[in-house]
């Protein structure tokens, strides 16, 4: 596999949210607009692209039967890193996301791909994978925070395109989330078999 | 009464599963029956309340008296880590029978974010132990309950015909959607009942 | 490079090299990032003042006066001009529908409310969450220029004159409540000068009250509160 087929993989053809269906939890947390969506995408790339870096390199030291704490510590450290970088100079996005930015540590992507792809690759390749892969996941977080901000609020990125009293507000609220995100799945699963 | 009502509140009005979304991974990966629901239920209420107490106690007596708050997430996922291996060992050896029920679930617990949500949030909330120990408790039900009612619903969907598109996935999540909508229904019952109880 | 063999030796080296280097490099950013926070956490109250009480040429935010009443702690922040009184930022909590709702209100020397921050809340986001605006001036629930010391902010819902977000009476309620509370604790100091006075020089960890400001619910642990959506 070249290197541009490692970074395109996670943005389209493995999409961890709308096609392998990884780390559900932030992505419906997090969405209620498409800059939170954002936030939250652009902070787990981080994560994944660190993780995946420090993995392919540490991957020959560790031996198998305690793979999965060690990399467990070096997801949980970078993790706490992005915690206090994020407090210290972006508190309004750190107070937004919350409890979401912790739980990233047992965000199923972040250990999968240190599993599927890291462990077994070099640093390069495992920087490009982790760079598609978070993108992948950045732009489904958005695109579903904007489908959601724009049906609940009538707004885009903040910037109001429909008076507000159109907007239907369950779709901001819990319910929102999982139906929105329903048939955005489904709308993929179409695109993909045309 | 206290204790009453943040039993309901986590288990209706602030569901863990529909309304925080902490623990969807499992809820929508091993809720394509109700049997498997209800041992995935249960062995998250079993290790939810046991981490709750562990937890609690290194935050406030290794972690606090060092000034290592910044080590939380990392301690934590480890204890976490650590204690569902364990139970795993213990419950082989001590009772064979809840082992066989809940034992293909344990493994997967440890990337369940409930548990590690609710250690985190009873520390920021400042509970003390047995309200720590409740509240857990009360959330593992309130998880449980997520489970088998929406596995209930799936067992029926596998029945009837869906379009194309939005088999599988696609229709789990509007379920979930409409399921999340019925539990909106609860929103202020909390209210109503701090008053009734007059707190 | 050969992989290293699971033998019991290799797999407790290696376990406790990654947690020591982890904690190692953890504690170092640790120190690193400390002062910022502190600073990120600081300047969000400073703005926050500034915006409720503007006009002022001291620093409020470093020596918050606290005043108990009914049990609820209160943080007063005094605003001078010139070493005149001005004015002051009272912050003040209540439960609204999602739980806790913190406000900071800004009182001018006549106790009439110059202007308020939502500092956090659980509302439910596009109905309750308005309060954030909703009180402002020239908001459809103004309560600008008001003085709670003459009437109490009511809800039109119970009697009163401040009209309440759409279909969220409960969060109305419970802000005018913390504005009222704000306005008693306010009072209150204002009538007991010299006891706030004493208050002022005894409460020197000023550095403390910086670090875990603006929410009672917070715990200080570095890890600061959230709120759930």
């Amino acid at each position: 596999m070249n290197n541009f087929k490692i970074l395109m993989n996670g943005i389209i053809k493995e999409n961890p949210t709308f096609v392998l269906l990884l780390g559900m939890c932030p992505t419906l947390g997090t969405t209620s607009s498409a800059i939170n969506g954002m936030g939250m995408g652009l902070a787990t790339m981080a994560v994944l692209i660190c993780s995946n870096i420090v993995i392919s390199c540490i991957k020959n030291i560790v031996p198998d039967m305690v793979r999965i704490p060690s990399f467990i510590v070096v997801i949980a450290s970078l993790v706490t890193i992005l915690q206090m970088v994020m407090q210290a100079f972006v508190p309004d996005l750190y107070a937004t996301l919350g409890l979401f930015i912790p739980l990233i540590v047992v965000n199923c992507l972040i250990l999968g791909r240190a599993e599927a792809f890291a462990a077994k690759n070099g640093p390069v390749a495992s920087m490009l994978d982790g760079l598609g892969m978070g993108l992948g996941f950045t732009i489904a977080l958005t695109v579903l925070g904007g489908v959601r901000e724009f049906l609940g609020t009538g707004k885009l990125f903040d910037v109001a395109i429909m008076p507000e009293e159109y907007g239907m507000l369950v779709f901001v609220l819990a319910p929102g989330a999982f139906i929105a995100l329903g048939y955005l799945i489904a709308i993929v699963n179409k695109l993909r078999k045309a | 009464m206290e204790y009453i009502l943040i039993f309901i509140t986590a288990i209706f009005v602030n569901n863990v599963v529909l309304s925080q979304f902490l623990g969807i991974c499992p809820f929508l990966g091993v809720s394509k029956k109700v049997e498997t629901a209800t041992g995935m239920g249960a062995a998250v209420a079993f290790v939810l309340v046991i981490a709750t107490i562990v937890t609690y106690l290194i935050q406030h007596y290794v972690l606090n008296p060092f000034g290592l708050q910044y080590l939380q997430t990392i301690a934590f996922i480890l204890v976490i880590a650590a204690l569902v291996q364990m139970v795993e060992i213990v419950l082989k050896k001590v009772s064979p029978a809840l082992y066989q029920a809940l034992g293909v679930f344990l493994p997967l617990i440890t990337t369940n974010c409930c548990i590690l949500g609710v250690a985190i949030l009873v520390i920021q909330n400042d509970f003390d132990l047995l309200t720590g120990v409740i509240y857990a408790f009360a959330t593992a039900i309130g998880f449980a309950l997520a489970m088998i009612l929406f596995a209930g619903i799936r067992e029926q969907l596998s029945l009837v015909n869906i379009p194309k598109g939005m088999d599988g996935m696609a229709i789990a999540l509007v379920t979930a959607g409409l399921l999340a909508m019925a539990f909106m229904g609860f929103s202020g019952v909390d209210k109503g009942l701090a008053q009734l109880f007059g707190i | 490079m050969k992989k290293l063999e699971s033998s019991l030796k290799n797999m407790a080296l290696v376990l406790t090299g990654v947690t020591v280097i982890a904690g190692a490099l953890l504690g170092y950013v640790n120190e690193l990032t400390k002062g910022p926070i502190a600073e990120a956490n600081a300047k969000a109250l400073s703005d926050a003042i500034a915006l409720v009480v503007p006009g002022f040429d001291n620093n409020p935010a470093e020596t918050p006066e606290t005043i108990e009443l009914e049990g609820t702690t209160y943080k007063i922040y005094k605003a001078t001009k010139g070493g005149e009184f001005i004015g002051a930022a009272v912050e003040s909590s209540a439960n609204g529908f999602g739980g806790a709702l913190n406000v900071l209100v800004g009182f001018d020397k006549e106790g009439n409310i110059i202007d308020y921050s939502l500092l956090s809340h659980a509302e439910t986001p596009g109905l309750g969450s308005k309060a954030a605006d909703w009180f402002k001036k020239d908001q459809k629930g103004d309560i600008t220029g008001k003085n709670p010391g003459k009437a109490a902010l009511i809800v039109n819902k119970d009697g009163g004159d401040v009209d309440a977000i759409t279909a969220s009476t409960i969060t109305t309620r419970a802000f005018l409540k913390a504005v009222n509370n704000a306005y008693a604790a306010y009072s209150g100091q204002n009538v007991d000068s010299t006891s706030g006075a004493t208050q002022q020089v005894s409460a020197e960890p000023a550095e403390e009250v910086k670090m875990c400001e603006n929410d009672s619910t917070k715990v200080c642990t570095g890890q600061c509160g959230h709120h759930h959506e």
